[in-house]
């Protein structure tokens, strides 16, 4: 499967085909998931209707914490064995964990303040997960911190890999400390601790966010790929459209 | 003399010799810390609360400071491929470098927390705690900061993009040493944190210099 699509221009076929079809289905889903979960779900029967926030903040949540598991596995596949496409798939994934680490932090916060009286608390699930935040940034800022692209391509796994002791820090965080943040209710031994009514509507919007992920990695992979044939062909001469193109001179002379 | 030893002693004379670097990282240190009560003002009973977290993030930011200094001199002037070159792994000389680093920052830090303690009106029973925080968390903090060193070398802003990528991995250190001094004024003791804080040294011992030296390689490819 991995090497089937280590060709870039397999991978531009097959994507090219996958693309309309992902972003369809992720816009289906999410607006059907929005309105289950914003509009036809019952209220919580402590938290009322702010309960609503949840259906965004865990997806987003979950997504943050897979999409830098699938950053780490990228940057790990890249360094091994120099797969052409797992560094551009790391780069264009971390912006978007980041986009979704934000929204986590922003719904979070936004919850937080009429339920627990404050935007923000300093316990260990919000502040591992701003550490995560931070080592999004770390990673694009690293990328793209040097004139060659290839060394900071290299750079970046590296601090990819390092950065993944955070992962069990976030996800054990509400175990390990005594934190405000409520412990697990969905993946734990024994089953979750929510009602179907609210969990299927929850899936719905993970699922959801899922495929919105697969689509715009694809779409920035694709953007990425034409961006280095468009600098490949600028190198070897070959002029913008734009351009005229310049009187032709032998080469021989 | 073993390369490994050879390559501490160098640093270190080096660091001797130019004088100006372990003064910096001091003179940061003593007058972050010494700002603290101008800016939040003069109440011991307020300084005496947040004492330890002051002197632990003043320690934390004069490391930082230095960090940018660790390889890139001998990267500029090629000293660094020799190295890479020589027969000694290039791990082992990455641990050289971080126990040199350690020495003229970390330890003299240690050294000057007391005195500075003094200023802060720390509680003289948390003394001990903070002293031997310090002592166990600074060379993690010389060794996870040797893996940004070693990342960011020949970037562009080396030093906003080190602080960056530092600060994220520091925040374990900070937390258990604050954490440390804290629990000792109570009955729970010291102990647990101070035994944390060794196990990320310890952790950091053989896994930090094996990152470094991979991206230390990536620099010199």
């Amino acid at each position: 499967m991995l090497s089937t699509l280590a060709n870039p221009a397999r991978f531009m076929r097959i994507s090219g085909v996958a693309l309309p079809w992902l972003g369809s289905a992720s816009a289906v889903v999410l607006a059907l998931g929005l309105v289950w979960s914003l509009v036809l779900a019952p209220p919580d029967y402590q938290q009322g209707e702010s309960v609503r926030i949840m259906f965004i903040h865990v997806p987003a949540a979950w997504m943050a914490l897979s999409v830098y598991l699938f950053v780490a596995i990228a940057s790990a596949v890249a360094l091994v064995w120099r797969h052409p496409l797992a560094e551009i798939a790391a780069q264009a994934a971390a912006p978007i964990g980041a986009a979704f680490t934000l929204i986590c932090l922003a719904t979070g916060s936004l919850w937080g303040r009429p339920m627990w009286g404050a935007w923000w608390v300093w316990d260990a699930r919000l502040t591992s997960v701003l550490v995560l935040f931070f080592l999004y940034l770390g990673y694009i800022a690293l990328v793209n911190a040097f004139d060659d692209a290839s060394r900071g391509g290299r750079a970046g796994s590296l601090l990819a890999l390092v950065g993944i002791v955070n992962l069990p820090i976030i996800k054990f965080s509400v175990d390990w400390w005594n934190t405000l943040h409520q412990p697990a209710s969905v993946l734990r031994l024994g089953g979750p601790t929510i009602d179907a009514s609210m969990l299927v509507p929850l899936f719905v919007m993970a699922v959801g966010f899922a495929l919105l992920f697969a689509w715009l990695l694809l779409l920035r992979m694709r953007t990425a790929l034409n961006e280095r044939k468009a600098r490949a062909l600028r190198l070897y001469g070959v002029p913008d459209r734009e351009q005229p193109i310049p009187a032709a001179r032998p080469a021989w002379r | 003399m073993h390369p490994f030893l050879g390559l501490i002693r160098h640093d270190l004379r080096l660091a001797g010799r130019q004088g100006g670097d372990i003064g910096l990282v001091l003179g940061f240190f003593v007058l972050a810390v010494i700002l603290f009560p101008f800016g939040i003002g003069p109440e011991p009973e307020l300084l005496r609360r947040v004492a330890a977290g002051i002197i632990w993030v003043a320690a934390l930011l004069a490391a930082v400071l230095s960090l940018d200094r660790l390889f890139a001199a001998d990267y500029a002037d090629g000293g660094l491929d020799l190295i890479a070159l020589s027969a000694m792994p290039l791990e082992l000389a990455v641990l050289a470098k971080g126990a040199a680093h350690w020495l003229t920052t970390g330890l003299p830090l240690v050294v000057v927390s007391p005195v500075l303690a003094l200023f802060v009106d720390l509680d003289p029973a948390a003394l001990p705690s903070l002293v031997l925080g310090l002592l166990l968390g600074t060379p993690a903090m010389s060794l996870i900061g040797a893996i940004a060193a070693a990342l960011s070398l020949g970037a562009r802003r080396p030093g906003v993009l080190l602080t960056l990528l530092v600060l994220p991995l520091y925040l374990p250190p900070l937390i258990f040493g604050t954490a440390a001094v804290e629990a000792s004024l109570s009955a729970e003791g010291a102990r647990a944190h101070l035994l944390l804080l060794a196990a990320l040294t310890l952790a950091a011992l053989p896994l930090a210099p094996l990152a470094a030296a991979a991206a230390l390689r990536q620099a010199l490819d």
